[in-house]
């Protein structure tokens, strides 16, 4: 029998680190599992919000009357007053609510706003300039760089075989999970409901709670199904304090969803970086110094007026590699556009493209393969494993090439990056297991499945230590009515909810043969035993335990790309995925992972960007027509490798597969060109430019 | 994305109403044609519908849904908001995302692109109207067994997609499941599991061109 003070994850398993299918999937592939946008409580209406036409304007009135007479309209409010200043394009003035979409839609339209629109900037090399106009009235758009200094970097620089610089930029990138942003929440004097899409329904509720005064015994959050997040769905948001609002004034719960064209404005995104970077190393390669000069915008930031929008933009660097003298100075600008938030291991792809782009360009300068540069320089022996595997599976000995050698129109390049990921688990995670007379089995926890099979994680424990099988157990989660479990973010969750759910199933089972006085309850004595508690459930709780998590994971991959010299048009051919994640809890559903990151990463790399109108300060690609996602016909081969380090316990792997792909992407571009494109996403422009057959895009 | 030609109108069809034009033109053949004309705008009055709502009858997954909906609410709205079918999702609401996908007549359709008026007299087929008795599908199961979906949002539109294009060509080649699925948008990143689905479902034994593999560090 298991020892509760001094757990261990079993040696001999039947589920864990085995691949079982989605506890849900049938749920989701027939149209019964219920998203928050989905749901319909009696007498619901539907709500939108009215957003700013101007990048910055002083709002003098807002007319509602008009919008309260349209037929259906039950309930219109101001979302942050009537007398303000909007900073961006999208900026929420008003929101109502209606018995359908179309009556809303009609309502937005009637709403009277007078404003007189004030200087804006949506650029970040324009709001930098001194005379540019303020984003903020009291506060600087540049923040002053945060400066750190290692060693003598200077001395260092002078003394390097070979130094090389250069300067490489990324883009904005927009979340844009396929379910927007929203809520359907009921208030009424009895306390608030919401149904929240989010990644933390324990954030929302703290939300809803504090942005509406109320008592938090008074406030419940579900969330049955949610359809992504990627780090921008935490707390209650504009939108649901909105759809509050309005659930209060006509008296009946309020579905408000995000539209597309709003997710693309107001919810978050990736921050953009410009990164100067010098390198140097010595003649054997080891390298010597780093200096990096840096900035980037987080849109109008914080939300309150502070230089640079409150900062935002940094990143990790040196990222990776073990450099002796550093200098490191970052800043962030702030302009007229939407906050960034968290996105998929935020800081780290900008600082993986920066960092292993300068990585390739110093190899070629010194004439060394830019694979054996990193085992030279990268301290971290995992990583060294997936160097050796990875450059084996891949064939890059073979592979690997003088850049631009490639002949013919079609050039073929193979490119390599690195990715690491802190992650861990949250100690405040608890969890409830209720044992049925009939043996069936309920797993409890205030956790959410954001997708990525948290109830699949949390069916594999209890089945382990219950001796059943996964679809024997019922995991009921995404309700703030069950015990606290973490947020879905940082690559925390599978981190935190195995332990817990290890802890709970332990001693429930332990509760269970005590109460019953069968000696081992599992397997096939299961349902004699739980027949002997009579008529009554056994419910037993349980929390986090220290030694059965930790944090840290990383992953190599290698990317093989064709570029076409005439379209200047970029294929990924095949992508050679080599990750390590702790003790592997659920096989299929962490691949599924890895393919998730690597694909969203290969947007990053060829297609996405948010691109503001210099002209009206308006976003110009709200939508999937011109904002570009990877397609299904995108796809490149792929080969997977996953290290299973039991030793290490459970670690999250959401973040770690999102960060090198981009960069292995952009070094095997510039290895298939003989010339680096040091922008993201590498467009058939950028890469054309590279080849001096156009001119430069204009950014 | 294929869209089906549509057949009639509300109570029109482009026929019906040459007819009613044509039988008006006979009749005021001998008349001056601004009687005509105002002959012409007093039928074209009578069968104008909307602003207001109209009765809608849609048959969906073989059961007649019968609707009072204003002429501009779309086969989308018409599902998810003045009905319990929830299972199509809403993801653009302009034709871009694929998540709204129904079949009409066996035909992948936009729902969001499509006024509920005109989908009248048609058979349509929904998420919920796949599975019989509790059994999944072929597309469904094997949907499952691949692991073709994470969150779940898109779910629905990609099997309404791969459904319809196995019932057209039950052996499709990697670029007939390309083209089937180049309307629907995924944010996860489950495209490589689709494609393995799609493959599994139409009976191809050995599916994808990609490995996975689990090795010890030691």
């Amino acid at each position: 029998m298991p020892d509760p003070a001094n757990l261990s994850w079993p040696k001999e398993t039947k589920y864990i680190s085995k691949s079982t299918h989605r506890v849900d999937a049938a749920q989701k592939l027939t149209g019964k599992a219920r998203y928050s946008s989905d749901i319909q409580a009696e007498g619901w209406l539907y709500g939108m919000i009215l957003r700013s036409k101007w990048p910055a304007a002083k709002i003098t009135n807002i007319n509602l009357e008009k919008a309260l007479q349209i037929p259906g309209i039950k309930a219109a409010i101001l979302i942050k007053g009537n007398e303000r200043t909007v900073r961006y394009y999208g900026d929420e003035i008003a929101a109502v609510a209606g018995t359908t979409k179309i009556a809303c839609l009609d309502a937005l339209k009637a709403i009277e706003v007078t404003a007189e629109p004030l200087p804006y900037v949506v650029h970040e090399d324009e709001a930098k300039k001194p005379d540019a106009p303020k984003v903020w009235d009291d506060a600087p758009n540049l923040s002053k760089p945060k400066v750190t200094e290692k060693g003598e970097v200077d001395k260092a620089f002078s003394e390097c075989a070979t130094v090389v610089e250069g300067f490489y930029t990324t883009q904005v990138q927009l979340h844009h999970p396929m379910e927007t942003h929203g809520n359907t929440v009921s208030w009424t004097d009895e306390g608030l409901t919401a149904y929240a899409s989010t990644q933390g329904i324990t954030s929302v509720k703290d939300g809803f709670a504090g942005s509406l005064q109320l008592e938090q015994s008074k406030v419940r959050v579900i969330t049955e199904y949610m359809g992504g997040g990627f780090g921008a769905k935490f707390g209650s948001g504009v939108e649901g304090k909105a759809a509050a609002e309005l659930s209060k004034a006509a008296k009946a719960p309020v579905r408000l969803m995000l539209t597309r064209f709003d997710q693309g404005l107001a919810v978050g995104n990736r921050p953009s970086s410009f990164q100067k970077i010098k390198l140097g190393a010595s003649a054997d390669g080891t390298l010597l110094a780093y200096q990096l000069d840096a900035y980037g915008t987080a849109g109008i930031g914080g939300g309150g007026s502070s230089e640079g929008g409150g900062g935002g933009a940094n990143f990790p660097a040196p990222y990776i590699y073990q450099i002796p003298n550093t200098r490191v100075s970052q800043a962030t600008v702030a302009i007229n556009a939407g906050s960034a938030r968290a996105f998929r291991a935020p800081g780290n792809p900008p600082a993986s493209f920066g960092m292993e782009s300068i990585m390739d360009d110093l190899a070629v300068k010194m004439g060394m393969d830019p694979l054996e540069l990193r085992v030279k320089n990268d301290p971290n022996p995992v990583r060294q494993k997936e160097y050796e595997v990875g450059g084996k599976r891949v064939g890059w000995k073979e592979k690997y090439k003088k850049p631009g050698s490639s002949p013919g129109v079609i050039k073929t390049g193979i490119g390599c990056a690195s990715g690491s990921w802190g992650g861990g688990g949250s100690k405040k995670t608890q969890g409830e297991a209720q044992i049925n007379p009939d043996g069936s089995v309920e797993i409890r926890m205030g956790v959410q499945d954001l997708g990525t099979g948290t109830r699949t994680v949390l069916a594999v424990v209890a089945a382990e230590v219950f001796g059943l099988k996964p679809e024997q157990i019922t995991v009921k989660v995404g309700d703030t009515n069950y015990p606290p479990g973490p947020g879905s973010g940082g690559s925390t969750t599978c981190a935190s909810i195995s332990p817990t759910a290890l802890d709970t199933c332990t001693n429930a089972l332990n509760e269970l043969q005590k109460q019953t006085g069968v000696a081992d309850a599992r397997g096939e004595n299961w349902f004699a035993a739980c027949k002997k508690l009579g008529v009554t459930p056994l419910v037993v709780q349980g929390k986090f335990q220290d030694g059965l998590s930790s944090r840290g994971a990383g992953g190599v991959q290698f990317a093989e790309v064709e570029v076409d010299t005439e379209t200047g048009r970029v294929t990924v051919k095949k992508m050679t995925c080599i990750h390590d994640c702790g003790l592997i809890m659920n096989t299929l559903t962490l691949e599924s992972q890895i393919y998730g990151g690597t694909i969203m990463g290969m947007g990053y790399a060829l297609y996405e960007e948010r691109v503001m109108d210099k002209l009206s300060g308006a976003l110009l690609n709200p939508n999937f027509e011109t904002y570009k996602l990877t397609g299904l016909s995108d796809m490149p081969e792929f080969d997977i490798v996953l290290i299973n380090m039991p030793e290490r316990g459970v670690i999250g792997i959401g973040e770690p597969s999102v960060i090198p792909s981009a960069s292995a992407i952009a070094n095997a571009v510039a290895n298939a060109l003989g010339v680096r494109i040091n922008s993201l996403p590498i467009t058939p422009a950028k890469v054309l430019a590279a080849l001096g057959k156009i001119p430069a895009p204009v950014s | 994305m294929n869209e089906s030609e549509p057949a009639k109108i509300g109570p029109f069809s482009r026929r019906t109403f040459l007819k009613s034009l044509g039988t008006t033109a006979v009749a005021t053949a001998a008349v001056q044609a601004q009687t005509m004309a105002a002959e012409l705008e007093k039928v074209n009055a009578e069968k104008t519908i909307g602003p207001g709502t109209v009765p809608v009858t849609l048959k969906v997954n073989g059961e007649m849904l019968k609707l009072q909906l204003e002429p501009r609410v779309t086969l989308l709205d018409a599902l998810r908001n003045y009905s319990s079918l929830t299972g199509s999702k809403e993801g653009c609401d302009r034709g871009t995302c694929g998540a709204c996908t129904v079949m009409i007549n066996d035909v992948p359709v936009y729902s969001c692109m499509k006024l509920a008026i005109e989908a009248q007299g048609q058979a349509i087929t929904t998420v919920e109207g796949l599975a019989k008795n509790g059994k999944l599908t072929k597309v469904q199961q094997a949907f499952l067994n691949r692991d073709a979906l994470m969150c779940g949002y898109c779910t629905p539109g990609f099997v309404m997609s791969v459904t319809a294009l196995l019932r057209k060509n039950p052996h499709p080649t990697a670029d007939d499941v390309r083209h089937a699925c180049s309307g629907n948008l995924c944010r996860c990143g489950t495209y490589p599991r689709i494609m393995e689905a799609a493959f599994e479902a139409s009976g191809v034994a050995k599916v994808a061109i990609n490995k996975t593999e689990v090795i010890p560090y030691a």
